[in-house]
């Protein structure tokens, strides 16, 4: 069987917090991530940059309709998900609109986050 | 050279300058942090050295070299220096192309860039405003009625959506380009109305706006020639704005179509408005909503008086609209149209009618067409109650003014 484990957090939260902390944090995820590769349960992860980067994507009567900000209707739920390398935002917006879900729920879009 | 004259230079440049500097270093913050560093130098050297022969391209070097300087500051404090200072030197000593054309080309990709539809059409607005108009954050906020610490996060916000979320710097492919048109003229028209009827405060107008946004018009018609629905919205809003000193009195009082003094209309930018409309009407295909809403403030534009003006042939063209963009509002100006034909009796059936669907729930000019329809009819206590509907509705000094006066008049 396969898992999908979805972190929930307050950017808000997370916005206050001290070089350090965020240091502290990122130390934390990095000895998380290595003990399930060694375990050998790691597919694949990712951070995600925040929902003020989001844009939520909906097709209806064949028209691509773009909101900024994240998904955000709680008569919707999840109901899968695709990671995509697209060259930028527009390709990915084009990509999502064709998912078959797109003409009757949401796709959320959301940039990952890339460390340097 | 003056400090305000070169601050008037900066501002007329601003745009061009910013849009080609976001090209050649890659980041929206540094090329605005850039062009304030070479703002700064002008302000230091112009008024002794007098004004360069070409401002823009040497606003672009100055603020390209201040970049370079500043991202030598950062990598250094990083620790990275070697790679990214010799790609970033690299691109700068490139010679910088400084014809017209690579300028527009770059201001018609921060256009783009600024409307991309998964921006929130308010921050689509903001962001064209402080970026391609150069206005700075305050008189952003000012306009939104906005503070200015909540403004620059969300501008702050908006820049970091570009980054992080990859909107691309360009202009849309072919396939992309004429949804995306509509989503840029949008946004200038929405600049347009504001400066048209504020929002709220004591003044009606705010000509500042209206003119940034028949300036980005121009831009456009200029840098995309020979699309009606360009012409169309250029014609609209220089008619429109022709009227500007008659529609006000000294005091800051409404004064009304049918009240106007028209020797007081602007005759050369209705001259240029009249011959856009022809040409944008010319255009193949069906007509664009822009070039008919043009077409009616022709008709007024060229009407001697308020009862001599074409009013059935206004009608027939709202008529059009609302069957090539129909919504609400132009219903509700059909039917104010229709009340100069077949009287006000008929108008107010249609608003009625219109009401009762509820397209028009919270717009605040409703109540005010009732109210006007009513009192034309005689219909005295309706009518003062519409107009205190109408005065509930507006945040307008202006206009609330204008509906006391309206109920005082009835007695």
């Amino acid at each position: 069987m396969q898992y999908l484990l979805l972190i929930y957090r307050s950017e808000a939260e997370f916005g206050k917090m001290d070089a350090a902390a965020r240091k502290a944090k990122t130390a934390e995820y990095g000895a998380f991530t290595q003990s399930i590769i060694q375990s050998g349960h790691f597919k694949a992860g990712d951070g995600l940059q925040p929902t003020t980067t989001a844009t939520t994507v909906r097709v209806r009567d064949g028209k691509t309709l773009t909101t900024d900000g994240p998904f955000a209707e709680t008569r919707e739920q999840l109901g899968g998900y695709y990671l995509v390398e697209a060259k930028d935002l527009d390709t990915a917006l084009a990509i999502a609109a064709r998912i078959p879900e797109a003409t009757i729920g949401s796709i959320e879009v959301r940039p990952v986050m890339v460390y340097d | 050279m003056t400090p305000i004259e070169i601050e008037k230079v900066f501002r007329d440049e601003a745009g061009r300058a910013l849009a080609t500097l976001i090209r050649l270093v890659g980041d929206f913050d540094l090329a605005e942090d850039a062009l304030q560093d070479a703002f700064a130098v002008a302000l230091e050297r112009w008024p002794a050295a007098g004004l360069p022969s070409n401002p823009r391209a040497w606003l672009v070097n100055v603020g390209r070299n201040k970049a370079v300087d500043r991202m030598r500051r950062s990598i250094a404090f990083r620790g990275k220096q070697q790679e990214l200072t010799h790609e970033l030197l690299l691109n700068a000593s490139t010679s910088c192309d400084t014809a017209d054309s690579a300028f527009d080309d770059d201001v018609l990709r921060l256009i783009f860039t600024c409307c991309h539809p998964s921006f929130d059409p308010a921050v689509q607005v903001a962001l064209t405003l402080r970026t391609v108009c150069g206005l700075t954050t305050a008189e952003v906020a000012r306009a939104f009625l906005a503070g200015e610490e909540a403004m620059a996060q969300r501008l702050l916000r908006a820049k970091q959506k570009i980054r992080l979320a990859g909107i691309p710097y360009e202009v849309p492919e072919r396939e992309m380009l004429e949804p995306r048109l509509r989503g840029v003229l949008a946004v200038i028209y929405l600049v347009f109305t504001e400066g048209y009827v504020a929002t709220s405060g004591a003044n009606l107008m705010r000509p500042d706006l209206a003119r940034e946004a028949i300036r980005l018009a121009r831009l456009l018609d200029a840098l995309m020639p020979g699309r009606g629905e360009i012409k169309g919205l250029l014609a609209l809003m220089l008619l429109h704005d022709s009227r500007r000193a008659g529609r006000a009195t000294a005091g800051g009082d409404i004064v009304l179509l049918e009240e106007q003094d028209r020797t007081l209309w602007d005759q050369r930018q209705i001259a240029e408005g009249l011959m856009l409309v022809e040409d944008a009407l010319r255009m193949p295909g069906r007509p664009q909503s822009y070039a008919v809403q043009a077409a009616i403030a022709a008709l007024h534009a060229r009407a001697p008086s308020y009862e001599d003006t074409d009013w059935p042939q206004i009608a027939g063209l709202y008529e059009v609209l609302l069957r090539i963009s129909p919504s609400p509002v132009i219903e509700l100006n059909h039917a104010a149209a229709i009340s100069m034909v077949d009287g006000p009796a008929r108008a107010l059936d249609l608003v009625h009618a219109l009401e009762a669907r509820g397209g028009l729930k919270g717009y605040e000019l409703l109540p005010a067409v009732r109210a006007d329809l009513l009192r034309r009819l005689g219909r005295r206590d309706a009518a003062r109650e519409a107009y205190q509907a109408a005065t509930a509705a507006t945040q307008l000094e202006p206009l609330r003014r204008f509906y006391a006066r309206r109920i005082a008049e009835m007695g």
